[in-house]
């Protein structure tokens, strides 16, 4: 599975980062979501969805191997990892999160929860 | 800890750069909500006698509520208030965005801003930092201009208002700027800050809400959206938002056109919802956790200029389009776009511009005066007196000061078409066949605004009904009844406690205005939220208490205040409608009378408009009733 983005669809309501926190910490505090909406204004006025598409660049990255590739999606596993970020910084699409009030980075589990509430439809979970 | 709350409230006195932090009384959350609620009772507390509004000693407090910045639809809402230079009482604005829910990941409910900056500053907010920075880069510029300097300059990540030259030069309609589209346009809130020389509020906030239960909360929330996601109006109202109304509203017989002197353009197709989409539109924008995004962002391209937009949302389209009679969705949009740079609200700069050129046309301002011939339908006459007015400059010195005070000044008859209700321009909508309506703006606790109670869809329909089903009914044009006067209150009273409610909570109306979402979920949230059970019921006893005390606010503040300040201009009640669905139609001023005495007595005010000692008291407002005591209260 992958998740996709139609970027031209987004109003920027950031219900899916909403979605995320809820889903992956129980917290109301869409800053610790694992995408990212970027609002490209007043020119040339759109939305630009950022999120992981799995790439792996983190895994293959990270100095002690704490991420890992279960059922299509890499998962960090938080005994492993020792908060170098060094995967913030190398993620080619800068939707690995490190967040001050965590120690490890924040990164999509590919859960689709996002999707599924995604009011405009511009995120969906698909078959790779 | 106060589930639902971020818990804190954030006191920065810009005369010496002082920062306090306080807990948020857990009284006044129980007593008051949030928003609009901390804004009255904050107001009516800490106000100091006769404040000037430009004065170091006015406050503007900018609050969140209960459900802000929360896992459920229309979440973004943030609540302005001041003592405003419009009115001189009470004074509120409410705007969409994501600004509100930032100041609460910041960890406030509550920023209160008092004293006068010494230089240009604007205030940064980065969850426990506090910064009043200098300004001098962006004084002077445009409020979207500023807004795109600061986020290049902070990151994308920091929510921001601005001001326009409008609100540095004390406009008394200067509005507030956000996310390039979004305004808190009404009641001068914005000129408050351009006297404290505040240009902007940067604010990034990366904490947690606490919530009572977040499970149940997180269930919930999924399914108040998906709710949503059922109704027919859901992907019907949505691809024009509130300018799909402008159609229904002409239809009967209630668009401002030429200053109000009639209610119906002949050219509203050509600046509705639809020409937006085909002739604009490159984006729906939406607040935060709006499902149903009003803004439609675009590009327009005049002889005048071209710019990139947001709107023009129905008020815009009436006041701008309507009232000023530009005819053409893309001259509607540029003169959007420029009140939006200028910092222009664009109902009361609207309102204005069609004052100054009916003022004009009957010889009482001359082209000497105002630098220039002027007429209705010509955007260069509407982009020549905004930008005047933007920068008092000239003629624009006395528009500046609103359609009541210019009228004062300008006399010879002039104080007929100025169009407003206690110094506040009317919005978008004309009630000669709409007494509900009528009664509506006439008792706004703000000034001539429909948010408070928009009673025209009961006025045309007979009935509560939502705009998607009215505008989807279509318009009943020349078969609209004469609506009835007696009975009006009532209505407009259950409005004036509904709506207001949703300024309290935090959250945007328009899911339950536009497409029907049931206000029982507000009831279930509320308490997932907070782990206070509350009716909706209940909620609305809260609205109530907060309506007698914004009325006490200007009671307090006003001299004078009382029935004389509820009336509309004589226009709506000595001239008939001159064409349209509504050709002939007039109130009288009995009628005017009779459905403000009918008011008066359901609100428990006496016949001047005063809330009495009794109603204040049953209203838990002892304190208030004891505070106005000597001054205007009599007991009965």
């Amino acid at each position: 599975m992958r998740l996709n983005a139609i970027s031209e669809r987004c109003s920027g309501c950031r219900v899916c980062q909403m979605v995320c926190a809820l889903e992956n910490f129980r917290e109301v505090n869409p800053s610790k979501a694992a995408l990212a909406i970027e609002g490209q204004f007043p020119a040339p006025g759109s939305y630009q969805i950022h999120l992981c598409d799995q790439c792996g660049e983190c895994a293959q990255s990270c100095p002690s191997s704490a991420i890992h590739l279960e059922n299509g999606a890499y998962i960090i596993h938080a005994d492993e990892c020792t908060g170098c970020m060094v995967c913030v910084n190398v993620c080619p699409r800068g939707v690995m999160f490190a967040h001050k009030r965590l120690e490890i980075p924040v990164k999509c589990t590919l859960c689709g929860e996002c999707a599924k509430l995604c009011p405009r439809e511009a995120l969906s979970l698909e078959a790779n | 800890m106060l589930n639902g709350y971020a818990g804190t409230i954030l006191r920065v006195n810009l005369t010496n750069s002082q920062v306090k932090k306080e807990q948020l009384p857990s009284e006044l959350a129980e007593q008051y909500l949030g928003g609009r609620g901390f804004v009255a009772r904050m107001l009516y507390d800490e106000l100091p006698p006769n404040a000037e509004p430009y004065g170091e000693e006015n406050m503007v407090v900018v609050a969140t509520g209960p459900l802000t910045g929360h896992f459920l639809p229309g979440s973004g809402k943030t609540h302005f208030g001041t003592k405003s230079p419009a009115s001189g009482g009470y004074g509120d604005s409410n705007m969409g965005g994501h600004f509100a829910p930032a100041l609460k990941y910041a960890g406030y409910d509550v920023l209160i801003l008092t004293g006068q900056a010494k230089e240009p500053s604007y205030l940064l907010i980065e969850d426990e930092k506090i910064e009043v920075r200098s300004a001098h880069p962006y004084w002077g510029k445009g409020a979207i201009t500023t807004e795109k300097m600061l986020k290049d300059e902070l990151g994308d990540d920091f929510q921001i208002i601005t001001i326009g030259p409008a609100g540095e030069k004390l406009v008394r309609f200067a509005c507030i700027s956000h996310d390039f589209g979004r305004q808190g346009g009404r009641t001068g809130v914005a000129a408050v800050l351009g006297s404290k020389n505040i240009k902007a509020i940067a604010v990034k906030g990366t904490g947690s809400i606490p919530v009572f239960d977040v499970e149940k909360l997180y269930a919930k929330g999924k399914e108040a959206y998906k709710a949503i996601f059922a109704k027919p109006g859901f992907k019907g109202w949505t691809p024009e938002g509130t300018a799909g109304i402008t159609n229904w509203v002409n239809e009967v017989g209630a668009f401002p056109t030429r200053n109000f002197q009639t209610s119906y353009a002949d050219h509203y197709r050509q600046i509705n919802g639809k020409a937006i989409v085909e002739k604009l539109k490159i984006t729906d924008k939406g607040c935060f956790g709006c499902p149903t995004p009003c803004g439609k962002y675009g590009y327009t391209k005049t002889q005048a200029g071209s710019a990139f937009v947001e709107g023009p949302e129905y008020e815009s389209i009436a006041l701008l389009g309507g009232s000023c009679v530009l005819e053409s969705i893309e001259e509607v949009a540029y003169a959007n776009y420029i009140c939006d740079e200028l910092g222009l609200d664009t109902i009361s700069a609207g309102g204005a511009a069609a004052f100054a050129i009916e003022c004009y046309e009957k010889g009482i301002l001359t082209a000497e005066q105002i630098g220039r011939e002027v007429s209705f339908g010509d955007l260069g006459s509407v982009l020549y007196l905004l930008e005047k007015m933007a920068l008092r400059d000239g003629i624009g010195d006395l528009l500046a000061e609103g359609v009541k005070t210019a009228s004062e000044r300008l006399g010879q008859g002039s104080e007929k078409f100025a169009i407003h209700v206690k110094g506040l321009e009317w919005s978008g909508y004309e009630c000669r066949n709409a007494p509900g309506m009528m009664l509506s703006y006439m008792t706004a606790d703000v000034g001539a605004h429909h948010n408070r109670a928009w009673a025209l869809g009961h006025d045309v329909a007979g009935s509560s009904t939502t705009v998607h089903d009215l505008i989807t009914a279509g318009g009943l044009g020349d078969k609209m009844p004469k609506a009835e006067i007696r009975g009006k209150s009532a209505k407009v009273i259950e409005l004036q406690h509904t709506r207001p409610l949703f300024d309290a909570l935090g959250v945007c109306r328009l899911q339950w205005v536009e497409i029907g979402f049931e206000v029982e979920h507000y009831e279930e949230l509320f308490f997932l939220l907070t782990g206070q059970k509350k009716t909706w019921e209940e909620l609305l006893k809260i609205s109530e208490r907060i309506w007698h005390l914004t009325r006490a606010i200007s009671v307090r503040e006003i001299p004078g205040f009382g029935r004389s300040y509820d009336y509309p201009p004589a226009r709506f009640y000595e001239e008939s409608i001159p064409s349209g669905p509504n050709q002939g139609y007039c109130l009288s001023k009995a009628d005017l009378d009779i459905m403000l005495d009918e008011y008066y007595q359901a609100r428990g005010w006496d016949q001047n408009g005063i809330p009495t000692k009794e109603t204040l008291e049953r209203m838990g407002l002892e304190d208030v009733a004891q505070g106005l005591l000597n001054k205007v209260i009599r007991p009965a």
